[in-house]
C-alpha cells in the first residue's frame, strides 16, 4: 500500500498543477476519485501501458468526464501513456488532453465522455461484448453522485442487471456535493446503495479514500456472479487539499498562485 | 418499376439485417421494444444471441451500442425515427459521433406516412438533426432494393450512419443494387424541371414525371438516397441544365433535403429552389394516403409547381 500512497500523492500533485497551469478544470471531483483510480490502474485492472489497445484489457469508463485531470494524471503515472510534458498542456489549444476525455486523442482512454449520465450504458455495451466473445475482461465505470440524477443511469442500471453483467463494476464517487451544493439539497439521489440494490446490483459500501477498503471491494466484486456490482464509495470532495475539502465551490475552479503553492505544500507535508 | 410490387423499407431493412448477420458474426442488433414494427424481429428470430432488446430506453440503447462498437462489434440500433434521433440526440452526438464510433442507427416510421399515430410519432426533423452532426452519414432509401443496398453500405462504412426508413409500403423502383454512396440517381434528362426527391417521395416524383410526359413536359427526377455527403455535382449539373428546381421530402423544409440542396446552390451555383415538404408544422392523425394528400406531399403538388400553378 505504501507504493499506492506514493502514486496517489503524485496524481494529486499533478492534478493541482495541471489545473493551475490551465487556469481551468475541476479539482474537487478529480481529487475525490484519486484513490479509486490509483487502486484501479495500479492494482486491480489488467492494463498494459505498452499495449493500451489490447483487446483483452480491462476497460475503464470515466462517466464523470469532468474529472479528466485525475484520469490523465493516472495514465501519466502508468508510464508511457501520457508524457509529463503533455500532461501540463491540459486544456490548451494544441494539447490532445481535452477538457473532457477524448478516446481518439489519448491512448489509454477507453471512452470519450463529458455529457453526464452516458458512461454506464457504454460500459454495459463493453461488458456485453465480452460475454458475446467469451472473454474474461472486466469493465469499470466511475460515476459522480450528482451524475446519477441523470435518468439514463437508471436505464443502464436496469440493463446491467437484466443482462446479468457480472463483469461490470459500477463505482459511485459519493462526495456528497454537486455544483449547486449538497446533493441532498439540490436533487436528492439518496439512498444510493438501496437504489442500486433494488435494481439488482451487488452493492458494497466503502470509504472511497481508503486503499484497503477499495481493494477489498474490487475483490468482492470479482467474486459476485450473475449480477453486476455497484461500489458506493464515500469520498471527500477536494481530498488532500484542506481548503478545497468539502467545498462545492471547488467543483470547477482553478487555484490562483498562492492557493496552488499552499496546496502543493500541504500535499507534500502529508507524504512525509 | 412495379407498382404492384410494394414493400415498406422497414421490411427490407429487417431482411437485409438477416442476410448480413449470416456473413458477419460481429453484427449485433439492438431495439427498444419495437422489434415487431421495425422488423428487427426477423434478425432476433434468426440470431437471438446477437439481438438485444433494450426495453423502452432509447438513450441507453445508443450508449450500449457505442460500448459494443468499441469492442469490435458492429451494432445496428433501431427504433422509430422520432426516438432514434430526437429522444437520443445527445447520446448520438457525444457517445457516437464525437468519438466517431462504428454505430448504425436505423430510424423507421419517419415522416407523416406513419399515419394514425399522429404528430408525436411522425418524425419530420430527423434528417436535420443527424445531418448537422460531424462524422455522421445520412441515408434515405426509396424502395426495397435501395434499402438493401443502403444497409449493406452502412455496414461497410467505418463510422456512424443514420438510415431513414418508412412504415408505409411503397412500390418497387429498382431491379438491381446499382447505386453509389454519395451519388444521386438520375431518372430521365428532361430540361423543364429537376425534381430532387428522397425516401418515399421518389415514387411520387416519378409518377409526376410520367404524367407530365403525357402532356409533352419533359422533366427529370433525382433520387437523393445519400443526404450526407450530398451529391454536389449532380445538383450543380441539374441547376445548369434545367429551367426549374424542386425538392420534395416527407420531412420539414427546415434542415432536410431542400435545405441541403440550398446549401450547395448557395455555395456553387445560386438558383431558385422550390422546397416541397412540411412547412414548419407538425403532422396529425389520419391514413397515410389521406395525409399525403392533405399536406400536399404528392405527384399532384409537383405537377402544379412545375406548371407554375403553385409558385412556392
Amino acid at each position: 500500500m505504501k507504493d499506492l500512497e506514493k502514486i496517489a500523492f503524485n496524481i494529486r500533485k499533478n492534478i493541482v498543477k495541471m489545473i493551475y497551469k490551465a487556469s481551468s478544470g475541476h479539482p474537487g471531483g478529480a481529487l475525490s476519485s484519486v484513490d479509486l483510480l490509483t487502486v484501479l490502474y495500479f492494482s486491480e485492472m489488467k492494463v498494459d501501458s505498452e499495449n493500451p489497445q489490447d483487446e483483452n484489457r480491462d476497460r475503464f469508463v470515466l462517466s464523470k468526464g469532468h474529472a479528466s485531470a485525475a484520469l490523465y494524471a493516472t495514465l501519466a503515472e502508468k508510464k508511457g501513456l501520457i508524457t509529463q510534458e503533455n500532461l501540463f498542456g491540459f486544456r490548451n489549444i494544441n494539447s490532445p488532453l481535452q477538457g473532457h476525455p477524448d478516446m481518439k486523442k489519448v491512448p489509454g482512454v477507453d471512452m470519450s465522455t463529458g455529457s453526464l449520465g452516458q458512461g454506464l450504458s457504454v460500459a454495459n455495451g463493453m461488458a456485453l461484448a465480452a460475454k458475446l466473445d467469451n472473454k474474461d475482461y472486466r469493465v469499470y465505470c466511475l460515476m459522480g453522485d450528482g451524475e446519477i440524477e441523470e435518468g439514463q443511469i437508471w436505464e443502464a442500471a436496469m440493463t446491467a442487471s437484466h443482462y446479468k453483467l457480472d463483469n461490470l463494476c459500477a463505482i459511485i464517487d459519493y462526495n456528497n456535493l454537486q455544483i449547486d451544493g449538497k446533493i441532498t439539497e439540490v436533487m436528492n439521489p439518496t439512498p444510493i446503495d438501496e437504489k442500486f440494490k433494488s435494481f439488482g446490483f451487488n452493492v458494497i459500501n466503502i470509504n472511497g479514500n481508503d486503499m484497503d477498503d477499495i481493494q477489498n471491494a474490487f475483490d468482492k466484486a470479482r467474486k459476485a456472479k450473475g449480477r453486476p456490482t455497484a461500489i458506493v464509495a464515500k469520498t471527500v470532495k477536494g481530498k488532500g487539499v484542506s481548503f478545497m475539502e468539502g467545498q462545492a465551490s471547488w467543483h470547477g475552479k482553478a487555484p490562483n498562485e498562492e492557493e496552488y503553492k499552499a496546496a502543493i505544500e500541504e500535499l507534500e507535508s502529508k507524504l512525509k | 418499376m412495379d407498382i404492384n410490387q410494394k414493400k415498406a423499407t422497414r421490411q427490407s431493412f429487417g431482411e437485409a439485417l438477416v442476410e448480413l448477420g449470416k456473413i458477419n458474426e460481429n453484427l449485433v442488433v439492438l431495439d427498444s421494444d419495437l422489434s415487431a414494427a421495425t422488423k428487427t424481429s426477423l434478425f432476433a428470430k434468426e440470431f437471438p444471441e446477437r439481438f438485444f432488446d433494450m426495453g423502452i430506453a432509447e438513450q441507453d440503447m445508443i450508449g450500449t451500442a457505442a460500448g459494443l462498437s468499441t469492442c469490435g462489434k458492429i451494432p445496428f440500433a433501431a427504433t422509430f425515427a422520432a426516438f432514434a434521433t430526437g429522444r437520443t440526440y445527445d447520446q448520438v452526438r457525444n457517445s457516437v459521433c464525437y468519438p466517431n464510433l462504428n454505430v448504425k442507427i436505423a430510424g423507421t416510421h419517419s415522416g407523416i406516412t406513419v399515419g394514425e399515430d399522429g404528430a408525436t410519432h411522425q418524425m419530420l426533423e430527423d434528417i436535420g438533426l443527424m445531418r448537422g452532426l460531424p462524422n455522421m452519414r445520412v441515408l434515405s432509401p426509396s424502395d426495397d432494393m435501395q434499402t438493401k443496398w443502403a444497409i449493406e453500405e452502412a455496414f461497410r462504412i467505418e463510422g456512424p450512419v443514420y438510415i431513414r426508413l418508412c412504415r408505409l409500403a411503397t412500390p418497387s423502383i429498382y431491379d438491381e443494387k446499382n447505386f453509389e454512396f454519395g451519388k444521386g440517381m438520375m431518372h430521365g434528362n428532361g430540361t423543364e424541371a429537376t425534381i430532387f426527391a428522397t425516401g418515399d417521395m421518389v415514387w411520387s416524383a416519378l409518377q409526376a414525371k410520367e404524367e407530365l410526359a403525357k402532356e409533352g413536359i419533359e422533366i427529370r427526377v433525382v433520387d437523393i438516397h445519400t443526404i450526407k455527403p450530398i451529391d454536389r455535382e449532380i445538383i450543380v449539373k441539374c441547376a445548369k441544365e434545367t429551367k426549374k428546381l424542386i425538392s420534395i421530402e416527407d420531412h420539414s423544409i427546415i434542415g432536410g433535403l431542400g435545405t441541403a440542396i440550398s446549401e450547395v446552390l448557395t455555395d456553387e451555383y445560386p438558383a431558385k429552389l422550390m422546397r416541397i415538404g412540411m412547412n414548419d408544422i407538425f403532422g396529425k392523425s389520419g391514413k397515410a394516403q389521406e395525409l399525403l394528400e392533405y399536406f400536399e406531399l404528392n405527384a399532384e403538388k409537383i405537377i402544379k409547381c412545375v406548371k407554375n400553378v403553385d409558385n412556392l
